[in-house]
């Protein structure tokens, strides 16, 4: 027994010790590579916050742009335009993509569910800009007119996989004889999935949906030819509107100081902006509390 | 039986009929026969002479495989019959086909037919759901919905159907079923409480008491206290017996000695090799347990495999 082990630890002496480099060498490397990202993202963080603090003040938030040549003003009709546009784009999306995550989780079965997801993967990985012209061929050149309600088309687009896919998953994680449960009291299939699935997946599809926010919070590409950009407070998403990023972009490309300086500061706000998003979105993600009566 | 959990002196024997008669009209039962002189658990079980479910020739699929294959069985009214078998010999499938939650399953199918006081739920104008609310059922793991209170939970079947819409008569609902389940006096300061915020024995009462609050006729049971501690498997072993004297109990168990303890009638299950489930042996639990006719039954009862 004894010259049996002593032979055990022979036999694995070098390996082991062996293994324990290899290990501490892949744990150094994961590291680094982690360490990378997190330093590059807060340097974008960082830089973005330092040159656009300065010019980020109420006046920002709250006046219109002023004409080149005069400095001061501010972004206040890209801000409600952001808001308006993503939030029709929300109440486009959200049925569409929860109602086919839902089919997808519980109903979906053999080709046409498998071309659905199939479908959404591709969807995902569209350029943006693509959507844009997309949005733009459909409800803009018809029209002859850019409006507001092209760009919540266009970003219902974007949004639309990220949905599908998380609602998909939150439904998903509900188990199987929760929903039993529901059959078994003789709830039918809808009232299940309404009153018992739905809400069990809640916080799981409400993280999907501000993931989408923040996904499209920052597309400035579909913008281009859809909602086109304003000069002027237009809340009338027929339209053509101003958008925050549409905003830093045109901005950005100008010569003047002035609006390189409220391009910093609109970048500012939408990376803060997507930050809080992403923020509440792990938050409504933490389980609820299952504290033992 | 040595292991009686309990003599029936010491059992509820009769509960107030519900206040609430859930949507379908039905006879109330005559008193059981055997009733007036109740000497232990196993002397209960009265001749097969009520059945109110009876299966013939059920087959079950999954796809294309057969999980069980001509099961033909009648249930005793009023009594608890045990299906007992090894694992895989399509116990919990038959149970799941007793009230056509089976067919959920997208790949499921079964043939033959399953009458209920002589009609078949399989036929085709008969609604699923109607089934359900006549022929409850309890999961082997406790699945309260996790998002409503203990209340919410025990009325959600009737809230379905339209009924219990104001609180009073919830209220009443849930006291009336969760004192059945021997849940009341622990939760009746939480109605109002989460229900994932129970202990797991808890949740599995409550389960009870949500499937007794639709009033059905017949009540399933998928190995109920498997995942559970002694004390709440002895609570609800006892609940099951009490419960036999107002409904048809069915229950799946891996646990011999339950079986012993509870049933008035055991069905034994067996697969062969061609792994698909089919009754061996079906009689009152005393015979089964003490002289089985069978060979395999008496293999599996004195644990020679299983």
């Amino acid at each position: 027994m004894a010259t049996e082990a002593a032979s055990l630890r022979a036999k694995h002496a070098t390996p082991i010790a062996e293994r324990r480099i290899r290990s501490l060498l892949g744990e150094i490397f994961a590291g680094t590579c982690a360490g990378v990202a997190a330093i590059l993202l807060l340097t974008i963080f960082v830089y973005v916050l330092r040159e656009g603090v300065g010019a980020l003040n109420l006046d920002f938030v709250t006046q219109l742009p002023r004409p080149v040549g005069i400095t001061g003003g501010g972004v206040a009709n890209g801000i409600l335009g952001s808001l308006i546009i993503i939030g029709i784009a929300v109440i486009i999306a959200t049925p569409v993509g929860v109602l086919t995550g839902i089919y997808l989780a519980l109903f979906g079965s053999g080709t046409l569910a498998e071309s659905v997801r199939f479908m959404a993967d591709v969807l995902s990985g569209v350029p943006s800009i693509a959507i844009g012209l997309f949005a733009y061929t459909l409800l803009v050149a018809p029209f002859h007119h850019f409006s507001g309600l092209s760009a919540s088309f266009a970003f219902a687009i974007l949004m639309l996989p990220l949905i599908i896919r998380t609602s998909e998953e939150a439904v998903r994680t509900v188990p199987r004889r929760t929903r039993e449960g529901g059959f078994a009291l003789g709830l039918s299939k809808y009232a299940t999935t309404m009153q018992v699935v739905l809400p069990a997946a809640r916080p799981a599809i409400l993280t999907g949906i501000l993931l989408g926010i923040a996904r499209v919070t920052g597309e400035t590409a579909p913008l281009l030819f859809t909602a086109f950009g304003s000069q002027f407070m237009e809340l009338n998403p027929t339209n053509p509107m101003a958008e925050l990023a549409l905003q830093v972009f045109t901005y950005a490309i100008s010569p003047y100081q002035d609006w390189h300086r409220q391009a910093w500061a609109g970048a500012a706000l939408l990376i803060l902006a997507v930050f809080v998003l992403n923020v509440a979105a792990r938050f409504l993600l933490k389980p609820p509390s299952t504290k033992r009566i | 039986m040595a292991n009686d959990v309990s003599s029936p002196e010491e059992q509820p024997r009769r509960r107030e009929k519900p206040a609430i008669v859930f949507g379908l009209h039905r006879e109330p039962f005559g008193p059981r026969p055997g009733e007036e002189e109740p000497v232990g658990r196993q002397d209960r079980a009265p001749a097969l002479e009520s059945a109110q479910l009876i299966t013939d020739k059920i087959t079950a699929f999954y796809g294309s495989k057969r999980a069980i294959e001509d099961v033909s069985i009648q249930f005793q009214a009023k009594a608890v019959s045990a299906l007992i078998g090894p694992s895989g010999c399509g116990k919990t499938t038959l149970l799941r086909c007793l009230n056509r939650i089976h067919e959920t399953d997208p790949s499921a199918r079964v043939t033959g037919s399953v009458l209920l006081d002589g009609t078949n739920i399989y036929e085709s104008d008969v609604d699923p759901i109607v089934v359900r609310r006549r022929i409850g059922m309890v999961f082997q793991q406790p699945n309260p919905f996790p998002t409503m209170t203990i209340l919410q939970n025990v009325v959600s079947g009737l809230r379905y159907a339209g009924l219990a819409k104001s609180r009073s008569e919830q209220l009443e609902v849930a006291e009336r079923t969760l004192k059945q389940a021997a849940l009341w006096n622990e939760v009746k300061d939480l109605l109002d409480r989460p229900a994932i915020a129970l202990s797991g024995g808890q949740q599995q009462r409550l389960c009870i008491a949500r499937a007794l609050a639709i009033d059905p006729e017949v009540l399933l049971m998928d190995e109920p206290t498997s995942a559970l501690d002694p004390i709440s498997t002895g609570v609800i072993e006892e609940l099951m017996t009490a419960l036999a004297d107002d409904y048809t109990v069915i229950a799946v168990t891996h646990n011999m000695q339950q079986a012993a303890r509870v049933s008035d009638y055991t069905i034994f299950m067996l697969a062969g090799q061609d792994r698909i489930g089919h009754v061996v042996e079906m009689d009152k639990t005393n015979n089964i347990f003490t002289h089985p006719k069978e060979k395999r039954t008496e293999d599996y009862i004195s644990g020679r495999f299983g």
